[in-house]
């Protein structure tokens, strides 16, 4: 019996017993006197609860260690010399090829007669166990079927159980949150602990020198793994975002705000609102077809040479990308001013651009500075931009219309393409994700901190 | 110096006023500047989508043949395709069938084309400018009329017209996204090539034809004009699914139970901290803890939607739930107090009155965070989702890749000129894809929104 039919099985119990929960309910309270604690429908829900949790539980269990189990009876049956004589690889090998024959598939040359026998043994097991694992379930639902259905009595609370079932799954999931972060935290630091096994970490953090060289040079020929230059490009990029995203998002936030009319607000804040649900890709190849040659344009008119991908272009790209985000964030901030505030300022005489100067804007500063905090580790965590139109190029220099490599282009150039975990050269990526996370994290946690002070200022 | 009152009145009217033409001459400059910003912000608008659309807009139209095939006798010299047998092992069958695609494979297709292409031009093809005539048809197309032979065996004999690709070169050539003035050095097309592109455009067998190559086929290297999406949106699909299937049922419980039954305590606390966090962490952490976990420790396959699916489930569950929450958090209490106050449990309060009232709210959130996922391309770099696939993903098991990758991928083909325009459509399609989740978003917000 396959599994799918074991769950359909499993289903049509848990169908049943529903049912039956409810016909019995319906009984127990005939009597005119007799009060169920719970509706009907309650009643039938927990029987069917009793009937399929402790079933699937077990299914879940057996898919998980089966395939194990049957390969290790197998194993134990092949001729002992012949296990003996052969490697890991071997042996992983000769299991393929003795499943492929246990299945029907067949393999070529039709198998050798240890081979097939093995193969009839498989097959003789996992018949075996598919049957076995299908009694036992089927036996396991119905005992909890019968079980609860004798359980019900007009004292049974049965809404309270359920209840109770449906609060610990949501809270389950709730859990799966704080499981994503300690599987990130947990991964990354594992596998960074592993990288620093071969470089030291003060040549990683302090090195000024980014040259990993192939993994297949061999260990004997490890590059340097210097982060600074990485650490510098991409503070250059990020800054050069901010500088395009802050004053035109702030601006535009505050003629939103301020200035525009409900017409102009209706039209113009959705279509930049846009811009920040385009994909990423979509703009490092903006910056690609349109920033970059624009901007080399630029400079043969004015007789310098700038290169297509640059920190510069990169940059304007990521700029643009984060205007939405700045303007939506300033926006809510500057409208949460209080109004008395304003008031105050414009009875005293003074114009609408004197109160948004000197006290609007001051009142909202530490809520636009978080905004400009959370701006920033987007720019810095940010990855399709910059993998497409930096340029790559892992040296400290100060000149922005150079290439530059970042943090998140180097994860990606170290990673791609080579999944072998064993090696500096793609380790190196986790141990610049763990340098990531701690950055972006830490400016989170900072902006977070400004912002909620910064409510509770006028709450 | 004495003044008089009438002069002091006087002296201060005239500073005021200069100050005042001053602090207005500021206000409007500043009003100025806020307008010149929003009108930046719709101009980058405007610039991203006209670069975007003009770009790949002519790519859905590609040079296409028209041409006469005659599938000869003489040329294709097959026995009929085995059939399994009964008592026979898959194995075996396999092998005779591997035996008679190879007798196909090894029949001359592309003479066919030759053939048929010297017929249009009407002129006798030196075998030393096979290679100018070859370079006119996609190499792909070979194999294309080798499957439509295979499809139906009774076209043998027949002459039949076929619509094939051309090159790329020569798409490039036709659109005119080559300098025609080249020296031929620099020309992808030789002479003889153009001149033949001449001929056929004349007799009307190349023209401009809707590309559904770009639809329906996978990505291909060796044949560049055929390269197409299907994969990628196959693989896109799938992911989705899954990150249907996980994040909206995971994301909306842990909403409702962080918002409507955790107890206020230190790890309820906890959880809410962290899921702001992991909301702003970078999308490229999952994809390193998609690789390291997914597929370095549970060993899931590499490049399978599956693994990319999970990975999008934990990046968009974050977007989810505080959408959800916040949902949730705009019904206001008097329902709630309502329900508990006719006697219902808290968790009938919750399912029964607080959960549709929130649908709407939790529904647009949910649409937007698959959206956000469907865009998101450097996660999906690091678990090999970037690896070439030639075929279209029967299962979330299988090697694949995703729409934004295979812009990725294109993007940095060597032939700039034919893949630009690609990509650019390429990227039209994902846009449209993204933009109508949006705007069933807008519509489903506009159309159940209440205000309390």
């Amino acid at each position: 019996m396959s599994n799918l039919a074991l769950i359909a099985m499993l289903l049509m119990l848990m169908a049943l017993a529903y049912h039956l929960g409810l016909t019995r309910s319906r009984a127990v309270a005939s009597h005119r006197d007799v009060r169920l604690h719970s509706r009907p429908g309650y009643y039938g829900t927990l029987v069917a609860l009793w009937c399929g949790l402790p079933a699937f539980a077990l299914f879940l269990l057996w898919s998980l260690f089966a395939a194990q189990l049957v390969d290790t009876l197998v194993v134990q049956q092949l001729p002992v010399d012949l296990v003996a004589s052969l490697s890991d690889r071997e042996l992983q090998t000769l299991m393929r090829r003795i499943a492929a024959l246990a299945d029907g598939r067949g393999v070529a040359g039709g198998g050798s007669p240890e081979e097939l026998a093995a193969a009839a043994h498989m097959a003789r097991l996992e018949t075996i166990g598919q049957l076995s694992l299908a009694a036992v379930t089927a036996v396991v639902a119905v005992v909890g079927l019968v079980f609860a259905r004798r359980r019900i009595s007009p004292h049974w609370q049965a809404r309270n159980h359920v209840e109770r079932v449906i609060t610990i799954a949501l809270g389950a999931s709730s859990a799966i949150a704080i499981f994503t972060t300690i599987g990130i935290v947990l991964s990354m630091l594992g596998e960074a602990l592993r990288f620093f096994s071969f470089i030291h970490p003060a040549d990683f953090f302090f090195g000024t020198v980014w040259n990993p060289r192939f993994s297949s040079a061999g260990a004997g020929a490890q590059g340097q793994f210097g982060l600074l230059p990485l650490l510098w490009g991409t503070l250059m990029v990020s800054v050069i975002a901010l500088l395009v995203a802050i004053p035109v998002g702030l601006m535009t936030a505050i003629y939103m705000a301020e200035y525009a009319s409900p017409w102009l607000r209706s039209v113009a804040k959705p279509i930049i609102e846009i811009l920040a649900g385009i994909p990423t890709i979509v703009y490092g190849f903006f910056a690609l077809t349109v920033i970059g040659p624009f901007l080399s344009m630029l400079g043969d008119l004015v007789g310098i040479n700038i290169r297509t991908t640059s920190a510069m272009t990169a940059g304007i790209a990521m700029g643009i990308m984060i205007i939405p985000f700045v303007s939506s964030l300033s926006d809510d901030i500057i409208t949460q001013v209080p109004k008395s505030l304003r008031d105050g300022a414009l009875g005293l005489g003074a114009t609408k651009s004197e109160t948004i100067r000197q006290v609007v804007l001051p009142a909202a500063l530490p809520g636009i500075v978080g905004a400009f905090l959370l701006a920033a580790s987007r720019a810095i965590g940010e990855t399709m931009i910059v993998v497409l139109a930096a340029g790559n190029n892992p040296v400290l220099h100060a000149n922005p219309f150079e290439a530059v490599s970042t943090i998140t282009v180097t994860i990606v150039n170290q990673l791609t393409g080579d999944m072998d975990f064993a090696s500096p050269q793609s380790l190196v990526a986790f141990a610049l994700g763990l340098t990531l996370f701690v950055i972006t994290l830490g400016l989170n946690v900072i902006a977070l901190v400004v912002v909620r002070k910064y409510r509770q200022q006028y709450e | 110096m004495t003044l008089s009152i009438e002069q002091r009145r006087e002296h201060r009217l005239t500073t005021i006023e200069k100050s005042l033409a001053r602090r207005h001459r500021k206000e409007n400059g500043f009003r100025r500047l806020g307008l010149a910003a929003v009108l930046a912000g719709l101009t980058l608008v405007t610039i991203l989508f006209a670069s975007i659309l003009t770009k790949g807009i002519p790519a859905f139209w590609q040079a296409t043949l028209y041409t006469e095939i005659h599938f000869d006798p003489e040329v294709i010299d097959l026995p009929p395709a085995p059939v399994r047998e009964a008592g026979e092992t898959p194995y075996a069958f396999n092998e005779r069938h591997t035996q008679w695609m190879t007798q196909v494979g090894l029949v001359n297709w592309q003479s066919l084309i030759d053939a048929s292409l010297e017929r249009a031009l009407g002129e006798e093809v030196e075998p030393r400018q096979l290679r100018d005539l070859r370079a006119l048809v996609a190499s792909g197309e070979r194999y294309a009329l080798r499957d439509r032979f295979i499809a139906d065996p009774s076209l043998l004999g027949d002459t039949v017209t076929i619509k094939m690709l051309a090159g790329a070169d020569v798409d490039v050539w036709v659109k005119g996204n080559i300098d025609r003035d080249l020296p031929d050095a620099r020309q992808q097309l030789s002479p003889q090539s153009r001149a033949w592109i001449d001929v056929l455009q004349d007799e009307d067998v190349l023209r401009q034809s809707f590309s559904t190559a770009l639809f329906v086929n996978t990505d291909s290297r060796s044949s560049l004009a055929s390269a197409g999406l299907a994969g990628a949106f196959m693989g896109s699909l799938f992911m989705m699914l899954v990150v249907i299937a996980l994040s909206v049922p995971i994301g909306v419980s842990s909403a409702i139970y962080l918002e409507e039954f955790a107890p206020k305590n230190r790890l309820t606390d906890l959880i809410e901290i962290n899921i702001n966090n992991l909301a702003a962490v970078p999308s490229i952490v999952f994809g390193l803890l998609g690789a390291s976990i997914f597929i370095g420790y549970l060993g899931l396959p590499i490049s399978a939607p599956l693994v990319g699916g999970l990975v999008l489930t934990l990046m968009t569950l974050p977007t989810i739930i505080i959408a959800t929450r916040a949902s949730l958090r705009s019904i206001p209490p008097s329902i709630r107090q309502a329900a508990l106050g006719i006697g219902a449990s808290r968790v009938q309060t919750v399912f029964h009155h607080v959960l549709p009232l929130a649908l709407p709210g939790i529904l647009t959130g949910s649409i937007l965070g698959v959206a956000q996922a469907l865009g998101e391309t450097a996660p999906l770099l690091l678990i090999g989702m970037n690896a070439f696939v030639a075929n279209v993903p029967g299962t979330p098991l299988e090697q694949s890749t995703a729409l934004p990758v295979q812009i990725y991928l294109w993007q940095g083909n060597e032939l700039r000129n034919f893949f630009e325009a690609r990509t650019s459509a390429a990227i039209i399609v994902l846009l449209g894809l993204m933009l109508s989740l949006n705007a069933l978003a807008i519509w489903l917000r506009k159309k159940f929104e209440t205000r309390w």
